[in-house]
């Protein structure tokens, strides 16, 4: 699939929950299903903070495509973290810094990837397009 | 013991109907997702009634003009004003003079302008400011930096695990070198209402002088700085239901004299030629620049609201809330109040086992509910509790035990959701 196509599926799937919390209650199932990441990922090289929540975010390239795993020390955060897994992980690294996500505005979770401080989601989203960045520079030297 | 009891009498106009206050307020009658608004952030900032809301309003409508040298009719009227809200000032904190009431952007600058004009003049190497575990990092930093700039040492009294100052230590803190104590009066994180008359007290008699983070004491309980004797106490307006870029620095006028300005600019000269500047006099030596005219002219409507609905009242309202709060959350499996001092104001810290106040505090808003979570400013006091942060419910007068019994409702229900 691409990541538009991903980005519609994950659109669909929200908007058969009409009240907030419903959608909460399956951003939160999302966020328990996302694989434990190892522990031995769990780093400070891999930390992006938030003055609220830790994400952890690991990747690597394989044929070509850039994978990524994540965690979050709070539930709510590794919802949001999973989706973007989900979107993202498995494509080249232009397509990863083309990608407009706009899933993120249609499924109404904006206010927590626009908030400075709080819990590291906008610096998530800086640091996996600087990944991408940083394959797709490799990829070229190679 | 009933937080916040005033220590001065306050005339009371009018039997305390909670109702009839929450129609002063028209920010709290809306619904945020859906829910009826359930403002529960008291801490970081208060709502505004009506009142105050006009003041703004009518100064930009009818008198804007910059005050104290316009010669003009609406100058003379905004001067009068504000000075006016200086005089509502002095008569609030019962200080002797207007002269010892500066206005400031807030706490956090009344602070910093402590440190840097009564500090950096007078600490000398060696010598010792005191601190508190639990002091929010606007009265944390300012000294650090003061410290640090003079080569002297920043002590910390501790706490014990209730979040109850400890005295005692405190009293072997105390030498001829302590020549500064800055404590919170009413912890923000946690509720405490620090035995402040003590403190100063025992200040006083190794020659240190006092300054009190009033931020979190002036929106529940009467404070009376000559009762208190304390030398400087900092408070903002935004907390005392007035607006926010405003706030009040009261000094001892001996002390003031003494000081340096705090910044240079207009308002705070008596002379300027390039040669030599002479200050203004008190307060305005302190008031570089053209203040926030409506936002001191509003203050001073918001003291006027307080004094109206009277400190018993609001003390009596708010500690049946923290009774009510206190024993309704505790029943809640799971749930750990953060902070149960044995004098505490209408603050109540918690954290839920399992839970991340993250995820609380995002759930609860789900459900309108307003709640602040994060370590509060006071990291160091979170270090104290070996804790990244708690979830902080703090009550105003305008808050109702229906609104706790929907905070139960809500936990209960984010409990469920993260089960």
């Amino acid at each position: 699939m691409t990541i538009n196509e991903i980005q519609e599926e994950i659109i669909e799937e929200f908007a058969l929950f009409e009240e907030p919390m419903d959608r909460y209650d399956y951003l939160i199932d999302i966020g328990k299903k996302l694989p434990e990441l190892e522990e031995r990922f769990k780093i400070e090289e891999n930390v992006v903070k938030g003055c609220q929540s830790t994400v952890w975010l690991h990747s690597f390239e394989k044929d070509g495509n850039v994978y990524f795993e994540a965690d979050s020390n709070t539930v709510i955060t590794k919802g949001i973290v999973g989706l973007l897994v989900r979107v993202l992980s498995g494509h080249t690294p232009q397509q990863i810094l083309d990608t407009d996500l706009y899933f993120i505005d249609k499924i109404e979770l904006r206010s927590h990837l626009s908030s400075q401080r709080s819990n590291g989601l906008s610096a998530m989203m800086k640091q996996i397009k600087i990944y991408a960045l940083g394959f797709s520079q490799q990829a070229k030297q190679a | 013991m009933i937080p916040g009891v005033s220590i001065r009498e306050v005339n009371i106009s009018k039997p305390f109907d909670v109702e009839a206050i929450r129609q002063d307020f028209p920010i709290l009658h809306q619904k945020v997702n859906g829910y009826p608004l359930v403002y529960f952030d008291n801490a970081a900032t208060s709502q505004k009634p009506n009142l105050v809301i006009d003041a703004i309003s009518n100064y930009y409508k009818l008198y804007n003009s910059n005050i104290h040298r316009g010669l003009h009719y609406m100058s003379e009227k905004a001067t009068e004003a504000y000075e006016a809200a200086r005089e509502k000032s002095r008569a609030f904190l019962n200080a002797s003079s207007t002269n010892e009431i500066n206005f400031t952007k807030g706490t956090t600058e009344g602070i910093n302008l402590v440190a840097s004009s009564y500090g950096r003049k007078f600490l000398q190497p060696g010598d010792e400011v005191i601190i508190s575990t639990m002091e929010h990092h606007s009265n944390i930093v300012p000294w650090q930096m003061v410290c640090d700039e003079r080569g002297a040492k920043l002590r910390i009294i501790p706490i014990d695990d209730d979040g109850n100052l400890l005295l005692d230590e405190y009293k072997k803190l105390l030498n001829d070198r302590t020549k500064i104590v800055s404590v919170v009066y009413v912890s923000n994180a946690l509720g405490t209402v620090n035995p402040v008359k003590d403190i100063i007290t025992l200040a006083h008699e190794v020659g240190a002088v006092v300054m009190l983070d009033g931020a979190q004491a002036t929106p529940h309980m009467a404070v009376d700085v000559q009762a208190l004797d304390c030398d400087f106490l900092a408070l903002s307006s935004h907390k005392i239901f007035g607006p926010t870029g405003m706030g009040i620095l009261y000094g001892k006028e001996r002390l003031l004299e003494q000081m340096n300005p705090y910044q240079g600019g207009g308002e705070m000269i008596k002379t300027v030629t390039f040669e030599k500047t002479t200050y203004n006099e008190l307060p305005y030596k302190f008031e570089a620049g053209t203040p926030d005219i409506s936002g001191g002219i509003a203050m001073g409507v918001a003291i006027d609201y307080i004094n109206s609905i009277g400190y018993q009242n609001i003390a009596k309202h708010e500690h049946d809330l923290l009774v009510y709060g206190t024993e309704v959350l505790s029943q809640i499996e799971g749930l750990r109040i953060i902070g149960q001092a044995k004098e505490k104001a209408s603050v109540i810290s918690f954290l839920v086992d399992g839970i991340h106040p993250y995820d609380m505090g995002v759930l609860l808003d789900k459900q309108g509910i307003a709640i602040r979570t994060g370590h509060h400013c006071c990291q160091p006091l979170m270090d104290r509790f070996a804790i990244p942060g708690t979830c902080r419910a703090s009550f105003a007068f305008y808050n109702t035990t229906a609104e706790i019994d929907k905070l139960v409702k809500g936990i209960e229900k984010v409990k469920t959701m993260l089960g």
